[in-house]
């Protein structure tokens, strides 16, 4: 029904299936990135936000 | 080597945390005052500053753009001067940014009451003040990737991504959404029509809930979250998967915003696909978020960050479940334009954005003021009004957004509509508007709380203003030996990062965009359709001006219920000349797309400027100042030749003559005015809006028949 519409573009059918393809590829990539990652790495990844900093000696709870 | 001796620089969080609480309260407040306006039309105040259509953006933007975006800054420039390991790049663009952005906020909230609006959501604000969000955004990402630049940790922990990745993406969006060739100062027409303008909006509005809403705040979530629960996040293999797909997932599902109207099919097939997939990521970052309590469950129970953080992070994996399956276009048939929409986003934005900062702001502002918690008690009383509040507000909604949507949609045995009077459903509903109301109250009362306890926190504490720190600095041509070749090319070099990120927005924009843009007339001509008369368009500016698309569509989908009631459903090629397009998204009060010719000029006049008298029971606004404000016909000549310059054909020296066209067809809605015993100058400004509520729709009518088949289109 779109081919009505967009008429005039040829093969407008191709895009939904470029689209597809791009993100396809893309995840695989992206596994084969997150899965030969150094465990090592990952591990000090990981603990960048709590290794101890001065704010970590302040309780979040009151005695109130 | 020595270590480095610096500090983080908390001023400027604690100017972001003022700023956030503030402006919370007033967007808290201004909300509210729009949902009472909703039960009781008497709180428009008959003033024209204060009717619901102008508040309404007024409460969008401040909650967006005051509320949740000083929050986001105060936790980015929190967390990022730790994260790196290095104070923000430089102290003056931190200020500059800060005042810049408050002073954007002041303005929105001076033009917005008085009606100067591009009518586009969420990007109402006019072109000066654009252009202002512009430069002080490019402030801001400047100042996050110096920082980045000069930092002492050498690799970008998954927030620091997020954060970039909501600096380009915001970027990117706003500009695109903005081409607009001005007509004043604080008037201007964008640059697309249409069905273009439908979907640049859409998939601006859809990614700026993305990325001004969300990824900000995940990264916030991937520091505050471990931060506060004293244990590194569950997975960060799962983290970099979050990221990356949610980034380039999120860019493509915009189009499910124009799920049944006259976008061409395939985009909103596009849009569907995108969204559903998007659960995926997301619920991988709720999850994450959540199992990042394992063994820490007993804190959640005394801890009130922990608390809100649990509900901020489970609200979240609600709404993004939810957005998915009203993407899908049988769910989406029944839940569009009704309040199970405004449900949706009050969860994600009361529930995900709300509790997210209340949660960081009782975790900043004890450590920034050395001290404890003034109150854990009164910190409890706000979760519970917060959590109660969220739940009165999004009951109601769901059970008010699905009883109206079947009422308009209920037919008789004989086949008639059940409802043919729109107003049965809308005060149907009312009930459940005023228990939203409360919703709203009880949520705010937590706020107000909240405040009162930050304030006695930090007078109970002393501030301190720069937090030493010491690190090593990095060193030239450094060697990893851990993570692999790819990660070491990624993580250690921001700008490249930064590319990427950017490409993977773009291929998502523009795979769905360039198709749209190809044809040169996206859309099927019908011949008949034709640019709108200077006093139309003096009209139909009033009606932007007023707002009237915050609770009026001008989209009449492709289902019998719709036309029986509307009329012949809406094609593509019907808006061609409409710069900007008003198909609105919700359905406060009926659509208008076929309003043209259905009811008298004098029918027309006398509902605007008493609906109630008009329509007994209705809840739209007086608008009395349409009878005594006069249209500006100096105006004229710039409207038409701005439009012209983006593509609308009125004949070259049409300007000329226009205000003489304008005053002939006014003089002829004052003579049928007249005739029914309405004396009314013909420069009224209520003389423009009904001349062009008059044209609504009204052009297709002319139509060869074959003309109007193929605007059917998709």
């Amino acid at each position: 029904m779109y081919k009505n519409v967009l008429q005039n573009i040829d093969n407008i059918a191709i895009w939904p299936v470029v689209s597809f393809v791009i993100f396809f590829l893309f995840f695989l990539c992206l596994l084969w990135y997150v899965f030969t990652a150094d465990r090592k790495f990952i591990d000090k990844m990981k603990n960048l936000p709590v290794e101890a900093t001065d704010d970590d000696t302040i309780s979040n709870t009151s005695n109130v | 080597m020595e270590l480095d001796k610096f500090s983080y620089d908390n001023r400027i969080v604690k100017a972001f945390i003022i700023a956030t609480v503030v402006f919370g309260l007033v967007g808290m407040l201004v909300g509210l005052t729009a949902a009472i306006q909703l039960v009781y039309p008497v709180f428009n105040f008959d003033l024209q500053y204060t009717s619901f259509g102008r508040i309404r953006p007024l409460h969008t933007n401040a909650i967006i753009f005051a509320f949740v975006g000083n929050a986001m800054f105060a936790g980015v420039y929190y967390s990022m001067q730790r994260l790196l390991k290095t104070r923000m790049y430089s102290d003056r663009l931190s200020w500059l940014h800060f005042w810049g952005w408050q002073l954007i906020i002041v303005a929105a909230a001076v033009t917005l009451p008085l009606g100067f609006t591009s009518s586009k959501e969420y990007a109402e604000l006019e072109w000066p003040i654009d252009i202002a969000i512009t430069v002080i955004w490019v402030v801001f990402g400047w100042n996050m990737l110096g920082t980045i630049i000069k930092r002492r940790e050498r690799h970008m922990y998954v927030a620091i991504w997020f954060y970039i990745a909501t600096f380009i993406t915001v970027a990117v969006l706003h500009v695109v959404n903005s081409f607009e060739i001005p007509v004043t100062l604080f008037k201007s027409y964008p640059v697309y029509a249409g069905v273009q303008d439908a979907l640049v909006q859409w998939w601006y509005g859809h990614n700026a809930v993305a990325f001004f809403l969300t990824t900000p705040f995940l990264g916030m979530m991937y520091y505050f979250l471990p931060k506060a629960a004293n244990r590194p996040v569950y997975s960060y293999r799962l983290s970099i998967i979050h990221f990356w797909s949610l980034i380039f997932i999120y860019i493509w599902a915009g189009p499910h915003h124009l799920l049944y109207t006259s976008l061409p099919d395939w985009a909103q097939s596009l849009g569907t696909v995108f969204s559903l997939m998007l659960i995926a990521p997301s619920w991988g970052g709720m999850l994450n978020g959540l199992l990042t309590l394992r063994g820490a469950w007993d804190k959640v129970r005394e801890d009130p960050v922990l608390k809100f953080m649990v509900v901020a992070v489970t609200a979240y994996g609600m709404a993004t479940l939810e957005g998915p399956l009203l993407s899908l276009k049988n769910v989406n048939a029944i839940a569009h334009f009704t309040d199970w929409i405004v449900a949706h986003v009050h969860v994600g934005g009361l529930g995900w954005n709300g509790f997210m900062t209340f949660a960081m702001l009782y975790w900043m502002v004890p450590r920034m003021w050395r001290t404890k918690l003034y109150s854990t008690r009164m910190a409890n009383v706000h979760f519970w009004l917060g959590t109660l509040g969220i739940i009165f507000y999004a009951l109601p909604m769901y059970v008010s957004g699905v009883v109206q949507s079947l009422m308009w949609k209920e037919f008789n045995p004989e086949g008639m509509l059940m409802y043919k009077n729109f107003l049965e459903t809308t005060v149907q509903i009312l009930p459940l508007h005023a228990l939203r109301a409360v919703g709203g109250a009880l949520y705010l009362s937590g706020a107000i709380l909240m405040t009162y306890n930050l304030i006695k926190t930090a007078y109970a504490g002393s501030f301190l203003a720069n937090e030493d720190a010491e690190a090593m600095p990095l060193t030239k041509g450094y060697v990893s030996t851990s993570g692999g070749w790819h990660h070491r090319l990624l993580e250690h070099k921001p700008v490249l990062f930064t590319v990427l990120t950017l490409i993977a927005i773009l291929i998502g924009g523009a795979l769905e965009m360039i198709p749209t843009f190809l044809v040169k007339s996206n859309v099927p001509t019908i011949s008949s359709v034709k640019p709108y008369t200077p006093l139309e368009l003096h009209g139909r500016d009033i009606y932007i001006r007023e707002g009237c698309v915050n609770c009026h569509t001008q989209m009449v989908r492709p289902f019998r219920s719709e036309t029986e009631r509307y009329g012949e459903y809406s094609k593509a090629g019907e808006f061609v000349y409409d710069h900007p397009f008003l198909w609105g998204s919700k359905r406060t009060g009926p659509d208008l797309h076929r309003i043209g010719s259905k009811y008298s000029n004098s029918w027309h006049y006398n509902h605007m400027l008493a609906p109630d008298a008009v329509s007994t029971g209705s809840i739209m606004p007086a608008y009395l100042w349409l009878s005594e404000q006069t249209i500006d016909k100096t105006e004229t000549r710039g409207k038409i030749t701005a439009l012209r310059k983006v593509g609308v054909p009125y004949e070259e020296g049409f300007e000329e003559i226009a205000n003489e066209d304008l005053e002939k067809q006014a003089l002829s809605i004052t003579a049928s005015l007249k005739a029914d015993g309405i004396e009314v100058a013909s420069d009224a400004e209520i003389i423009a809006l009904i001349a062009y509520l008059q044209r609504l729709g009204t052009d297709i009518k002319a139509a060869p028949a074959d003309e109007a088949a193929l605007g059917a289109n998709q």
